[in-house]
Parts: C-alpha cells; structure tokens; sequence
C-alpha cells in the first residue's frame, strides 16, 4: 500500500512551502505556462538562455505542494545544464514518475524525492505539471501547455 | 415513518468497503450519490430478465422493456409534479441544457439579446449558453454573488431588462450549498415574460422538487447524484415550450415518418428523444424515485441540517480553516480552505484516513475566482452520511495539520 510519508518527505514539504526560483523573471528569453484544468494550477516557467544554456530558470504560479516543489526542485536542476540536457531531465523525471520506472532516480539528484509519487496515480500530474510547461518554453511553444 | 440512517446506511453496498483498511467515509455525494441495493438491483433485473430496444418490437419482451421505461418516465413525473410527456430522458444535467440551449435558444435568441446567468453556475450552465451566445451574437449578462455566497432578488429585478432572454440559475450551488429563491426568481422573471432555467442536479438529492410550483420553464437534473445510475437524466418542460421547440438531435424514434422529401417528427417528449434510450437507466432511475419516495423525506431532510449544523460547528476547532459559502438555509455542503496546505494535498491526506472528498474548482472557476481562491475543498453530505463521517473528516484535518503546520 501506498505511504503518504513516502509522498510527503521533508524535503518535498520544505519546497512546497519555501519555493526556490519563486519569481516572475523580467528578462526570460523563453516562458511557457502550464495548466491542468481538472484541478486549476497553473505554473508560468520563465527560462534566460544563454545560447544552448540555460542561464537562469525561474517560476511563479499556484497549486498544491507537489506541484510547486515538483517545479521548485526542477529550477535548481535546470540551471547551467544545455537543451539537450534538460530534455534528459526530463524524459528521465517522466519515466520515473508517470511510467513509475524507479531505476530513473540515480541519474536526477535531488528530483529523486519526488519517486514515490508514482504510487500516488491521482497525483502523477501534479509532479509533471512545471515539467510539460518547461518541454513548452524549450521548443518555443505558445499554446499553455496541459497535463492532459 | 420515521428515518432511521443506519437502516438506509445498510442498503449502500459500497459504503461497507474500507479504503487503506479505513472506515469509508463518504463525503463527496455532491460528485456523484452512492446506490441503493434496489436501484441496482432493478438495472440488474433490466438485462437480466426484460431487456430489449423501447417502441421498437411487437414482441412480449419488448412490451415489457417500454412498459419498464414508460413506467419509470410517469414515477419521476409524479415525484416532480409534472406530466409525463413533459419529462425527457437525457444524458445527465448538462446534456439537459445543451438541449434547451441549443433548441429553444437557437429559435429565441438573436443578436444584442442577454441571457442571464449567475455567478455560482457550474461550467455546464454557463459554456452551452456561451456557445449559443457566440453563434448569436447575444450576451451573458451575471448575477453577482455576495461574500456569504447568495444572490440578491434585487439584482435579478435590476439585471432582467428587455433584451433578456432566458434566465438560467442553479437551484443548489454545487460548490457552496446555498439554496437559491428559484421560486421568487421565477416569479420577477415570468413578470417580465422572460422563461427561467433551473439547474436542478444538487437539488434533488436533498429537497423535494415540485416544478409547477416553482412554476419553472425548464428544470434539469442529473440521476447519478440522486442515487440513480450515472448516465440518465431528466429534462422537464413545459408541454407548450416543448411543443414550440424544434426538435435537437435526429434519428430514429423522434419521428412520425421520414421521406428524402422531408420528416415528420413525433410527438413529446419522444421528439427530444433520438435513437435508443438507455432504458436501463431510466427503469434504475425510477427505482431511485420511488426508493426516495419511500423514506421519511421530511427526516431525512431533518438529518442532513443536523450534519450541517454539526459539521460547520466542528471545523472551526481545525486551525485556519475558512469556509467559503455560508448563506443562512444552504444544503448539506461545506467548501473550505485551509491556510497553508492546498486542498490536493488536503484530499489525499484524507483519502489515507478513509474520507472522500473533492479537492479542486468544482467546474465553477468563476466562483472560485469570485472567492479569490483557485481551488477548495468540498465535503458534501447526503442522507446517509452520519455525524460519525465528520468525526472523521474533522481527524483527518487534524493529521493535516501535523504534516503542514
């Protein structure tokens, strides 16, 4: 059975509640919004690209405390890392969370707290939500981009 | 008769399960009711013994199948006070509105012309009449709605002009509970010969419906939310609008006879009814009527002001919560926020201490926005839950607290 305290580990509730990266970045080369309308969070994800790199990452919206640390721990990943990079990170956080591939979590640091939500099947879009809004901003999309 | 909850607790089924090895409590009937033991079984009774297509064969079988859906569609017109050619079968609620938007809409409502909603509607009473408004070039003119969660008469007498339309209003706001005057507000607009709309989903679970005294044009409800199957719903009428209104969707059964050179469509309600019925549906949907019709009404309803009461009392012991909706006479239902944690993480907490709930906008992002919150959570009652099930929810706010302090 599922633990919540494998869904709420200190580090997870520390971010909820003290995001980092937590702004609206005035001079984003790249932003992107993302929306999970069953729910209604809603990320903005502002990224400052310094030729392939990502020089500065940031985010601001509203939601639970799986979203906003999903989103917070992903800013302090992201920065320095190329484009290629990031697709990476994120194919990498993508498999361990929705497909529930564990073996992901040795090569995402930090992002590997964040594991245990793939038992939480209800929650799985909470996690990926800042994820699909990045993937949006690093193909310059400009449609918000959904959990669905 | 008097209602005993613990002998309608018995006739749930589902409400016997214990979800991560918990009591269930069950706090989310405004999403969708529980089903008695005789409302499944009379869906079961359906296939298993009188199933075949409705008006269709000649045969002993068939006979019973339209007999069974006929028999349910004149049960649920009594209960309501109507006739049964005024009761159509739809999908749910919001089929029901599409329907009359779509319909009567289209042949009423033309460009600069306003249809007059509220600000506590449901998604699925305000998209159908923005669809229609957007064909049309008429507008949606809203009824605003005070800190408590109420509208006004005044507001209604103040915003119903001579380019208003339709006024479509919810009778029991899904996601505060507040009880709308549907009767006054039917009478200021019949005064200015404007037809009302009354969304009725939340309604029924919990009050006794008689739409000739409401004296409602057209009034929609769902089945699943008042202990009926998912997937059946009723639109009622006035026989005369019905009578006017082309007909929505085409096929079969909705009409008297069809040549290339053009068709002549059936009678109500059987006009509004195109293709195969889910006839199983309506015969658990009948069951559920006369399973309603059976219990102490009056009690029941007794009961579920209790829980209110109860519950409303209770939550103030929980730190920062607010509750959001709290005009005086509201039904079995409490929204609330809860300072510091985000009602996801608040559902799923309590969904480890065995208490449902929904956590999230409650399609009527307006009202949310109205309340300056993006999301709450909602602990809607019915007639079976007890003042056991708040205990619970009230322990399980508590571990909230532990986790976010």
């Amino acid at each position: 059975m599922s633990d919540l305290s494998d869904l709420y580990q200190e580090v997870i509730l520390d971010h909820g509640r003290n995001p980092r990266n937590f702004r609206v970045m005035a001079d984003a080369t790249a932003t992107a919004e993302g929306l999970n309308p069953l729910c209604g969070d809603r990320y903005g994800v502002f990224l400052r690209m310094d030729g392939d790199r990502i020089a500065d990452v940031s985010f601001q919206g509203s939601g639970c405390a799986i979203s906003k640390a999903s989103a917070s721990l992903m800013s302090q990943a992201l920065k320095g890392k190329s484009a290629a990079e990031a697709e990476d990170l994120f194919q990498r956080f993508h498999k361990m969370v929705v497909e529930g591939d564990a073996s992901q979590a040795d090569g995402l640091g930090k992002l590997a707290v964040l594991k245990g939500v793939a038992d939480f099947p209800t929650r799985v879009k909470c996690a990926s939500l800042a994820w699909h809004a990045l993937h949006a901003a690093l193909r310059g999309e400009s449609q918000p981009a959904t959990t669905e | 008769m008097s209602f005993d909850v613990e002998a309608v607790r018995r006739q749930f089924p589902v409400l016997a399960q214990r979800p991560h090895g918990k009591r269930l409590a069950f706090l989310d009937s405004g999403a969708t009711a529980q089903k008695p033991q005789v409302v499944i079984d009379a869906v079961t009774r359906f296939y298993d013994r009188d199933n075949s297509n409705v008006h269709r064969g000649v045969y002993d079988l068939a006979e019973r199948a339209t007999a069974a859906f006929e028999g349910a569609r004149k049960r649920i017109a009594r209960w309501i006070g109507a006739d049964p050619r005024e009761v159509i079968f739809t999908r749910g609620t919001t089929e029901g509105v599409n329907l009359v938007a779509q319909s009567w809409g289209r042949a009423n409502v033309g460009p600069g012309d306003e249809i007059l909603l509220t600000g506590m509607e449901h998604h699925s009473n305000i998209v159908p009449w923005q669809l229609l408004a957007a064909e049309k070039g008429a507008k949606l003119v809203v009824v605003p709605v005070d800190d408590q969660g109420a509208v006004h008469l005044a507001d209604f007498e103040r915003l119903i002009g001579p380019r208003t339309r339709i006024v479509a209003v919810t009778h029991v706001s899904n996601a505060l509970g507040t009880v709308n005057p549907v009767k006054e507000i039917v009478r200021l607009a019949h005064a200015r010969g404007v037809p009302v709309l009354v969304d009725g989903a939340q309604a029924v679970p919990h009050l006794r419906v008689d739409v000739r005294d409401l004296d409602a044009d057209f009034y929609v409800f769902s089945g699943h939310k008042m202990f009926g199957p998912t997937g059946i719903g009723v639109l009622y009428g006035k026989a005369k609008l019905l009578e006017a209104m082309p007909p929505w969707q085409g096929g079969g059964d909705m009409i008297l006879s069809v040549s290339f050179s053009g068709t002549k469509f059936n009678t109500i309600p059987h006009k509004f009814e195109a293709g195969t019925p889910d006839a199983a549906g309506a015969v658990g949907l009948g069951a559920a009527v006369d399973w309603l019709e059976g219990l102490d009404r009056a009690g029941a309803e007794a009961h579920e002001r209790d829980l209110l009461a109860y519950a409303t009392n209770r939550l103030q012991e929980i730190p920062g919560l607010r509750i959001i909706g709290t005009a005086p006479g509201k039904a079995a239902v409490i929204s609330f926020v809860m300072e510091g944690v985000h009602p996801h993480d608040v559902g799923t907490i309590l969904d480890h201490e065995g208490v449902a709930v929904r956590a999230g906008h409650h399609c009527a992002q307006p009202l949310m926005e109205r309340f300056g919150v993006p999301a709450t959570v909602r602990a809607s009652m019915a007639l079976y839950n007890t003042r056991e099930d708040v205990d619970q929810l009230v322990q399980g706010l508590r571990r909230v607290r532990e986790m976010f302090p």
